[in-house]
């Protein structure tokens, strides 16, 4: 599972390397979520413009690094895929997530968690 | 089959004008159905289908799938899938098989999404993957014949094949 993190400006910026959050890395993508937003504050910025498939455990993965940050962190998704984000709106998941359409306007923004 | 058999059976439609439709066979694997889920994205447009029912289908696939190898199979349990998808005019109709044990209750699982405007820590991990199968699939279907799981299940596509 490629996970890469940034200091930004803005927060912490993670990008996904793999074209998949699916049951096979959900473990590895929460444990490494975990590495890599341990000790920080304020919003993380989660690029998954190059994830074009997030299943069922994938998303389970997904809402667990949102409860593993601390209670004033955001955990904020940016660029998803037509198919990922009908796994978001199917589940509801997208009133729980801030989604930004791309990383620019993720980084002028600053998104409402509620 | 034998379960560790990987082998692929492409059949487009045959001279006697037979539905297009594919075949697949692998082992009940989380590698393994993700490295099929990948093949299928290419077999999914020679039946016609396009974007966004190629997604859509993978969805529901991925689901059923992975269910089969997390809780059909005992963990660490050797064991086969088959994978059956057939064009029928404006559907895609689906079929899956595995020998692993039967669905608890010898039925399918209803749909149910825990509530998702709660506190932070009180949201969902799971359960998401039998409400994205039901809110997606038109038909669906659960038989238990000869020791074997059959799972069917239809997708309504937007246009007939030969217009695709």
């Amino acid at each position: 599972m490629k996970l890469e993190s940034t200091e930004q400006p803005f927060g912490l910026l993670v990008t996904v390397g793999d074209s998949r959050i699916d049951a096979s890395v959900a473990i590895q993508f929460k444990d490494r979520m975990r590495e890599l937003t341990a000790g920080t504050s304020g919003r993380i910025l989660l690029d998954l413009s190059k994830v074009d498939f997030v299943d069922s455990s994938g998303l389970g993965a997904i809402v667990a690094a949102l409860k593993q940050l601390e209670a004033d962190q955001t955990l904020e998704l940016v660029a998803l895929s037509p198919t990922v984000s009908k796994v978001f709106r199917l589940t509801r998941m997208d009133k729980v997530f801030p989604i930004h359409e791309t990383l620019q306007q993720a980084s002028g923004s600053c998104a409402d968690a509620s | 089959m034998p379960p560790d058999a990987a082998d692929c059976v492409e059949v487009d439609g045959d001279a006697e004008g037979a539905a297009p439709h594919f075949r697949m066979a692998f082992p009940a694997g989380s590698e393994a159905v993700r490295q099929a889920l990948l093949r299928l994205r290419g077999e999914l447009p020679r039946l016609g289908l396009a974007e966004p029912e190629i997604g859509t289908a993978e969805i529901v696939l991925a689901e059923l799938l992975n269910n089969i190898v997390e809780h059909a199979y005992d963990p660490g349990a050797e064991g086969g899938i088959e994978l059956e998808c057939e064009r029928r005019k404006t559907r895609l109709v689906c079929t899956i098989s595995d020998g692993g044990g039967p669905m608890p209750g010898d039925r399918l699982p209803e749909k149910g999404l825990a509530a998702t405007d709660v506190a932070r820590q009180d949201l969902p991990e799971g359960g998401f993957g039998w409400f994205l199968i039901r809110e997606l699939v038109e038909e669906l279907s659960y038989a238990r014949q000869d020791g074997k799981n059959i799972v069917r299940f239809g997708l309504g596509l937007g246009r007939p094949a030969s217009e695709a």
